[in-house]
């Protein structure tokens, strides 16, 4: 038995199978920095860190005449979202309901994308983690509010990675309220918006939620690490008669090996 | 559609997802590897040159690493597959019995958890790099 603990759970086959369809589906949209950055693993729950091939002098070593250094290794993240079902629901999907409410898990399934991107763009300070649009050491480029106007700003960030030796393609992610904006301008010039954004990238824009304003980044690989413990994983934690307490799980880490290869568009 | 084909793929390559196509490639590879250890294996054996038997040696330590790169990638992607290998890789004793033990464990464990047998515990969503936006 796995610690997801899964056995334990009142559900029965088909409600597991359903439970993890309907979280997948939610979920894929969602994880934006997988579209975007590198991705290494799953290397299983056991994994606990990666080697960043550094060492760091220790003051005091416990003997005259000798010096001491410690490796430097970046321990991963439990990343987790739990969520309660009504389990009078799933009874109802084994009979045979096709629309049973799981809308917990499918915000749960929101709540933990949204902090994975959040993690990768933006950094989680506490875990150790840099994200790539704080790393990034070029100026930020503000988008504002006219729509036709992005295909120069973000031609403008390509520039500035070109400029930095940093080669292509570029993937384009947008923050929700910036994309929300690029869908409702539909054309620039009469051809469409998202059509001309992605020509000028040579790679995909992707939705992030999560994610404030927008960056441009380098796809040639190399440059942003996702490395994954667990792979996103439902587990059990407990129930009553009722309800079914479960989670949402994923270990992980990510580091910026090149801050110079993404740009930040800032929203208004 | 494209008119270039490759034998790797056993459907139209346009109607497979990227994850399939990638899949397909590594057990191709995977093969391809397996032949080419089989052949300096042949060649080894045939030749009484030294020298050269230890260069055909060398390049099929290659192969050796090639191979296992490209195993341990369809293991990772693929959790059912590894658990069965776990039960027979590296074991002691009758590998035969060890198979069928294996695999009776692992999908035993997987239907009872009411998972795709290519799915394991995770849900197997990985990398979306060229999954589409």
């Amino acid at each position: 038995m796995s610690h997801l603990l899964r056995e334990h759970a009142p559900i029965t086959a088909s409600g597991w199978e359903l439970l993890d369809s309907e979280a997948r589906e939610r979920l894929e949209p969602a994880l934006a920095a997988r579209r975007l950055v590198d991705f290494a693993g799953p290397h299983g729950w056991e994994h606990s860190a990666t080697s960043l091939g550094r060492a760091r002098e220790v003051a005091d070593p416990p003997g005259e005449g000798v010096t001491g250094a410690q490796r430097q290794v970046l321990a991963l993240v439990e990343l987790r979202a739990s969520f309660s079902l009504v389990r009078s629901e799933l009874e109802d999907a084994d009979r045979g309901a096709d629309d049973p409410d799981l809308e917990a898990l499918d915000e749960a399934a929101h709540r933990i994308a949204v902090a994975e991107n959040a993690a990768v763009f933006h950094g989680w300070g506490n875990a150790g983690i840099a994200g790539i649009l704080e790393s990034s050491p070029h100026d930020a480029i503000e988008l504002g509010e006219d729509c036709e106007r992005y295909p120069r700003h973000v031609a403008k960030a390509i520039e500035a990675l070109l400029e930095a030796g940093i080669g292509g393609p570029y993937g384009l992610a947008l923050g929700p309220e910036v994309y929300t904006r690029v869908l409702e301008t539909s054309e620039h010039g009469g051809y469409p918006l998202l059509e001309h954004l992605r020509k000028v990238l040579g790679g995909p824009i992707v939705w992030a939620p999560g994610v404030r304003g927008a960056g441009v980044l380098s796809m040639r690989g190399g440059d942003f690490l996702f490395e994954c413990g667990e792979d996103l994983a439902i587990g059990y934690l407990d129930h009553d008669a009722n309800t079914v307490r479960l989670y949402l799980e994923e270990s992980f880490n990510f580091r910026v090996a090149t801050p110079e290869a993404a740009v930040t568009l800032t929203n208004p | 559609m494209s008119a270039v084909g490759f034998d790797q793929y056993h459907e139209p390559a346009d109607e497979l997802p990227q994850a399939t196509r990638t899949f397909a490639r590594l057990c191709a590879s995977l093969t391809e590897e397996a032949e080419a250890i089989g052949w300096y294996e042949q060649r080894m054996a045939v030749e009484s040159d030294g020298e050269a038997r230890a260069i055909m040696h060398d390049a099929q330590g290659e192969e050796f690493k090639h191979f296992c790169m490209d195993l341990e990638f369809l293991l990772r992607r693929t959790p059912l597959w590894r658990e069965i290998a776990q039960g027979i890789l590296f074991q002691e004793g009758d590998i035969v019995e060890h198979g069928e033990e294996a695999e009776e464990e692992a999908t035993e464990d997987a239907a009872s958890r009411g998972e795709p047998l290519a799915g394991g515990e995770s849900l197997g969503i990985g990398s979306l790099r060229g999954s589409g936006a």
